[in-house]
């Protein structure tokens, strides 16, 4: 099993037509993503490389039956794409575009949990989800990962993502799942989330937390984590040096009046139980044991 | 973005706001002209991109020309917290009866914008927020729902602010969340929003940081990227559209993606270096893209070594040996370079880079040994 996302799950690309989502929706379709097209106003009837163009998300689930979609428009229009798809009925909505601005993010994070409760939203700002050996939506590297579990991967930063799922393959260590929430201040899934489908997903037997500096959500993942998950978890936070008031790359990755150092956060991951390596090596190494002695 | 105090305040006008008049001066000269058409009594306020600027000596009341003359030339040049004071604003002076503090955020936990109000204006909020936190009336607002009259009501009579202040503050809050909203604000602040003697609710101060997100929607902000505060390196990296912080230490580092860049950071820490720098050169690793990072790297005095972290995902690792070859032709590089190249096609970037190792350029395979290699290099 997997969460979120598997071979069943039918996308649909707004933004194919672009470069950039041409370049990574071929490489999507390529793992085996179960892509149906891509969708342009004005390029209803067109093919992008054999996919399908329809005029908007709506049309592609009539025609298709399209369950997902996966944004790569610019970021002007990311509110409207999001709004558009979770009109259409998506069940997941992965937005990978970046500088998204803030109010436009917690707009439609708050108008989807008011009246599309059934959409799940991942990102802004995020690499994507990938099910290795099922499907792959975003930009992550397929080959990275090694298929079949048992390890959950979940993170805010993509490389550090493909870092971990990369060591774990090279332990030869599977991965169910490994979900990019995104690095800025509104996540439409957060750490929880996924903690919450990996504690009921079967498959998987232990969960790599990847976190960075910025806001409380590896904290109030902790606190969750202390009440609610069985699993054994692996963390990593990253930007313990990063000095306060600086954004560090990512738009939410920012220390602001002493709060959300990763200091502050590994001290809560610890105190949940959770093992946090200082490193992505080291937190690799922690997994290694944890999946040996399974 | 980060706005001075008057730019704060024609932003906090645009949306109605009440202000007091004032001019911008950057010497003592044009501080006293400002003064001389605006009417003593004014201030005399330092335009840093920093709080406690009272405390530091920066703001100051002149009740004549010859006072203004005195304090424009003690805070021009003055260094606040490592800001040097490079602009004044003087502004017509205002009676207090009292000061109120008015904010409005984004509250990332809750994921609701958070208004904050209190009766103790004129210090520290996170003084208040410390000794006082009952002082304090906060109010999500729902962005879709918006800030609705009553909710405001509701909010300072939280606060308690007395009835004199009741209508204006009204006017003001409501104003202040539409140029929050409107104008794409990470953060508005005034402290202090006053009461002056004659019951009149006024905007004092103004602390603004803009989404550099939202340009697109707002194309006036680019004028603020020129008078944000970066040093020389961050002012060149910007330049160069590199994501870069300027730090203290002397391993310049280069990496790809920010979580890899801050991770790079820390494991140079762990393994008792200092990095001179953050700088994310993102997805792609092309030879222009490496050619510009070294050449903000390599002109940065303090770096005696270099660490170029770099994890191919979809980048393969022989376009990103190709990037720096490439790279290390056009810039003449001081400082040693220590390679971790790893992911896709690591081994054939690694081939391809193998000729080229010596003591101006070497390889490492893991993350922490290419560390400890850079900080060795550092000491020499």
């Amino acid at each position: 099993m997997a969460i979120f996302l598997d071979e069943t799950t039918k996308v649909v690309y707004q933004g194919l037509t672009g470069s950039t989502g041409r370049y990574y929706g071929n490489l999507n379709r390529e793992y085996g993503t179960n892509i149906v097209g891509g969708t342009h106003p004005k390029k209803a009837g067109t093919d992008v490389d054999g996919m399908p163009i329809f005029a908007s998300v709506a049309d592609a689930k009539a025609e298709t039956g399209c369950n997902a979609s996966c944004i790569f428009v610019p970021p002007p229009a990311v509110k409207g794409a999001v709004m558009e798809a979770a009109e259409a009925g998506m069940e997941l909505v992965v937005v990978i575009t970046e500088g998204v601005p803030a109010h436009d993010e917690a707009w439609f994070y708050n108008k989807l949990v008011a009246d599309y409760p059934d959409t799940r939203l991942l990102g802004p700002n995020c690499p994507g989800i990938i099910s290795p050996g099922k499907a792959n939506i975003g930009i992550t590297a397929g080959h990275i990962a090694k298929a079949g579990g048992p390890v959950g991967v979940v993170s805010r930063s993509g490389t550090l993502t493909y870092q971990a799922v990369y060591e774990l393959k090279e332990k030869d260590i599977g991965v169910t799942t490994s979900v990019g929430i995104g690095g800025d201040p509104v996540p439409g899934t957060n750490f929880i989330d996924c903690l919450a489908a990996f504690e009921a997903d079967p498959e998987t037997k232990a969960i790599m937390m990847i976190g960075e500096i910025g806001g409380s959500a590896e904290e109030e993942a902790a606190e969750y984590i202390k009440a609610n998950v069985t699993k054994p978890v692996v963390s990593y936070v990253a930007g313990v040096t990063a000095p306060p008031g600086k954004k560090m790359g990512h738009a939410g990755a920012i220390v602001s009046g002493g709060k959300g150092t990763a200091a502050a956060k590994m001290d809560a991951l610890r105190d949940a139980g959770v093992q946090v390596g200082l490193n992505p090596t080291e937190a690799g190494d922690l997994m290694a044991e944890i999946v040996k002695n399974l | 973005m980060d706005l001075f105090e008057y730019q704060g305040k024609e932003f906090f006008a645009q949306y109605g706001m009440p202000v007091s008049p004032g001019k911008i001066a950057f010497s003592v000269d044009e501080a006293v002209a400002a003064a001389e058409e605006l009417g003593a009594p004014v201030m005399v306020k330092a335009q840093v991109h920093t709080g406690g600027r009272g405390k530091a000596g920066g703001v100051k009341f002149a009740a004549d020309i010859d006072a203004v003359r005195e304090h424009a030339s003690n805070i021009l040049g003055l260094d606040i917290k490592g800001h040097i004071v490079q602009r004044v604003w003087i502004e017509k002076a205002s009676d207090i009866a009292e000061e109120y503090y008015a904010s409005f955020t984004l509250d990332r936990s809750a994921k609701k914008h958070l208004g904050m109000l209190s009766k103790e204006g004129g210090v520290e909020i996170e003084t208040v927020a410390e000794e006082n936190p009952d002082a304090i009336a906060k109010i999500w607002v729902d962005p879709v729902v918006g800030l609705r009259e009553d909710d405001v009501r509701g909010w300072i009579a939280a606060a308690n602010l007395p009835d004199a202040a009741v209508e204006g503050s009204v006017d003001i809050l409501q104003k202040l969340y539409t140029a929050y909203v409107d104008g794409d604000a990470d953060m508005v602040e005034i402290n202090p929003l006053i009461l002056t003697p004659e019951g009149v609710v006024h905007v004092l101060d103004a602390k603004v940081t803009l989404d550099g997100n939202s340009v697109f929607r707002h194309p006036d902000y680019e004028q603020y990227d020129a008078t944000q505060t970066r040093d020389e390196r961050e002012a060149a990296a910007h330049a160069k559209g590199l994501q870069y912080v300027g730090l203290d230490g002397s391993v310049g580092v280069i990496a790809n993606g920010a979580g890899l860049a801050m991770s790079t950071l820390d494991v140079v820490n762990q393994v008792g270096g200092k990095p001179a720098n953050f700088l994310d050169i993102g997805g792609g690793a092309n030879a222009d893209v490496m050619a510009g990072a070294l050449e903000v790297i390599n002109n940065d005095p303090n770096v005696k070594a270099i660490f170029i972290n770099i994890f191919g995902g979809i980048t393969r690792g022989e376009e990103v040996a190709e990037g720096i070859i490439e790279a290390m032709k056009r810039v003449t590089i001081d400082s040693p370079i220590v390679i971790r190249l790893d992911g896709t096609n690591a081994q054939q970037g690694r081939d391809m880079l193998a000729p080229h190792l010596g003591d101006a350029l070497m390889m490492e395979p893991t993350m922490l040994s290419a560390a400890e290699k850079a900080v060795s290099l550092v000491a020499g």
